[in-house]
């Protein structure tokens, strides 16, 4: 039976507004849907007690005739954006016990907006993985399970895993990602929903744990292209305490979608054909370009001609600008420590032990390419790579309004997998980390089942603070995908 | 560039992370796999090529040199694990 949980984001904005269903009562159904997705572990804080304050405070407000954008919308938030009062942990034991006593920008909007705090959703710790098996509070389930293997439990991707799951699930009706590489796509193709990472600068990084402060941009998860803009124009906005916020106005995300493509020319870039990729992949790219096609546009192919160098660049621009954003952590302001006889002991002591695998590698690794003797080599390298890469797509705007591609190599895979061999991990971000090198804005949005009944996601780049012709592209291609299959767990 | 035990101890060092003696020869390993595979960057010609130091083409906002925050002790001490009134405690650095 259809119920407040079966709504769009849109739809329970709307029926919000004309008051045919109440903050409260559409809060308590996404609590009880909170509970219900336990198994899946989704949020490493539920906040029911705010969540149903801030229902109720939406209400007074939509009472006296107010209302933003998000009013009494129940959201899930990264648990890497700061919550003022509320546990906040990077999914590190490092980060122990932490209980900001301010609030991110971009949660500070969303609140402003009316949005409602469900609770805090799971990742990769510090944001470093593309599956969300580094957390320290333990792996995500995707709510997916394959046709062929019904028994196995799959990722949900990364490193916004919990937020991705939370939203395929139903058990938020938008949650609040970051993508450093692909962190919002990724997990967005994997698990069914529509994931977006804006230009970098759009959203401010204020009161975000920072993973890699050159690439890090906050991005909203939907069931919808039009909820993603809708949550986007919330998020979005200049603010004087992120030096690298845009002062430019936010547009009206929403007015952008719909309609045709006839005026816009779609780059079809060569080199993302990859060998070994999986034919499916291929046809659910094929498919996309036909869809386009018919809906008027103009299909151009491009070059892209450094794609194969953006995963290699980009694996020491982010571990180098980690080991240095993550030297805060040293059990003396926050969080975990470890005692030792000294405070280099303690210091080591506490990173030791507060760090898992992945964060310890990337971390060795970007004290090594940064050290004496190894800056230029490296650091300088990839550095200078990483403008022929945003060359690239600077020379593909003469020809092109925006890029198709697919969100990732491969559907979802077990629990477990990759693990042993970080490159192999990695590879997942190959379709995605370019635009991240280049600052671009992106959307992935649900396009085609895989052979084994997983979903699939087509990737489409715009221009810089160009998020609307994405958008535009996106509500196209959702409206011919006609994606409507669900998960195999849907919280009820 | 291979990575031996010796340099693993000396960048866990740099690093501040304590790696014990039974794990630096699985981690060299691992560093020299990745260190590798970035290698292939040697292959693009960057001649002339200026590093890329911001994602976007945009000019820094300035405000005015004036204080606008502070008096803050209990909010930034209040995460600290140890703590004496307004102070961050930590081991004896001076003899």
């Amino acid at each position: 039976m259809a119920g407040p949980r079966d709504l769009t984001l849109a739809a329970a904005r709307d029926a919000i507004r004309s008051g045919g269903l109440s903050p409260t009562a559409l809060t308590e159904a996404y609590i009880e849907a909170v509970e219900a997705a336990r198994p899946l572990n989704v949020f490493i804080t539920e906040t029911p007690d705010k969540a149903l304050e801030m229902a109720k405070a939406s209400e007074d407000r939509l009472a006296r005739g107010e209302g933003g954008a998000l009013e009494g919308i129940p959201v899930g938030i990264k648990d890497l954006f700061c919550t003022d009062g509320v546990l906040s942990t990077a999914g590190s034991h490092i980060l122990d016990g932490f209980v900001p006593t301010y609030e991110s920008t971009v949660s500070a909007n969303l609140f402003g907006a009316g949005a409602v705090l469900l609770g805090k959703c799971n990742l990769d710790e510090f944001a470093m993985g593309s599956s969300n098996m580094t957390s320290y509070y333990g792996p995500v389930e995707n709510p997916w399970r394959a046709s062929d293997a019904p028994d196995e439990k799959l990722v949900p991707g990364g490193s916004s895993g919990g937020s991705a799951a939370a939203v395929a699930a139903h058990a938020a009706l938008g949650a609040a990602g970051t993508d450093t590489g692909g962190s919002i796509r990724q997990p967005a193709a994997f698990t069914g929903v529509v994931g977006v990472k804006p230009t970098y600068g759009r959203c401010s990084r204020w009161g975000v744990v920072a993973f890699a402060s050159s690439l890090d941009q906050a991005g909203p998860l939907t069931r919808t292209v039009r909820d993603a803009a809708i949550m986007l124009g919330a998020m979005a906005g200049y603010d004087p305490k992120d030096s690298t916020s845009v002062d430019l106005p936010v547009p009206d995300y929403e007015a952008a979608l719909g309609g045709d493509v006839r005026d816009l020319k779609i780059g079809v870039p060569k080199e993302y054909r990859l060998d070994g990729m999986p034919d499916e992949i291929e046809d659910l790219w094929q498919r996309g370009v036909a869809w386009l096609k018919e809906a008027g546009a103009q299909i151009v192919d491009i070059g892209l001609p450094h794609t194969k160098y953006a995963l290699p660049a980009y694996y020491i621009v982010a571990p180098a600008e980690a080991s240095s954003n993550l030297s805060r952590y040293d059990g003396v302001r926050f969080g975990l420590r470890v005692d030792g006889d000294t405070l280099q002991d303690m210091y080591e002591n506490t990173r030791g032990e507060g760090f898992g695998a992945e964060v310890k590698r990337r971390v060795l690794i970007g004290a090594y390419v940064l050290s004496a003797g190894y800056y230029d080599a490296y650091y300088l390298k990839a550095q200078r790579v990483r403008t022929r890469i945003a060359d690239d797509f600077r020379k593909a705007w003469e020809k092109v309004d925006a890029v198709l591609t697919p969100t990732a190599p491969s559907a979802a895979f077990a629990q477990g997998d990759k693990m042993e061999d970080p490159i192999a991990m990695y590879l997942n971000d190959i379709f995605t980390v370019p635009a991240s090198l280049a600052g671009l804005p992106a959307i992935s949005v649900p396009a085609g089942l895989s052979k084994r009944g997983l979903p699939l996601g087509l990737h489409v780049i715009g221009k810089p603070f160009d998020e609307e012709t994405a958008l535009h592209i996106g509500s196209v291609l959702e409206a011919a995908a006609g994606f409507d299959a669900k998960p195999t767990f849907l919280a009820r | 560039m291979a990575i031996d035990t010796a340099t693993v101890a000396k960048i866990a060092r740099l690093a501040r992370i304590r790696v014990p003696e039974a794990d630096r020869e699985a981690l060299a390993g691992e560093l020299s796999n990745i260190l590798g595979w970035v290698e292939q960057l040697a292959e693009v010609d960057t001649d002339n090529v200026a590093p890329m130091t911001s994602a976007v083409e945009t000019v820094m906002p300035k405000r005015s040199d004036e204080v606008t925050d502070g008096d803050r002790a209990g909010e930034v001490t209040a995460n600290a694990p140890v703590k004496e009134r307004h102070f961050f405690v930590v081991p004896k650095v001076v003899e």
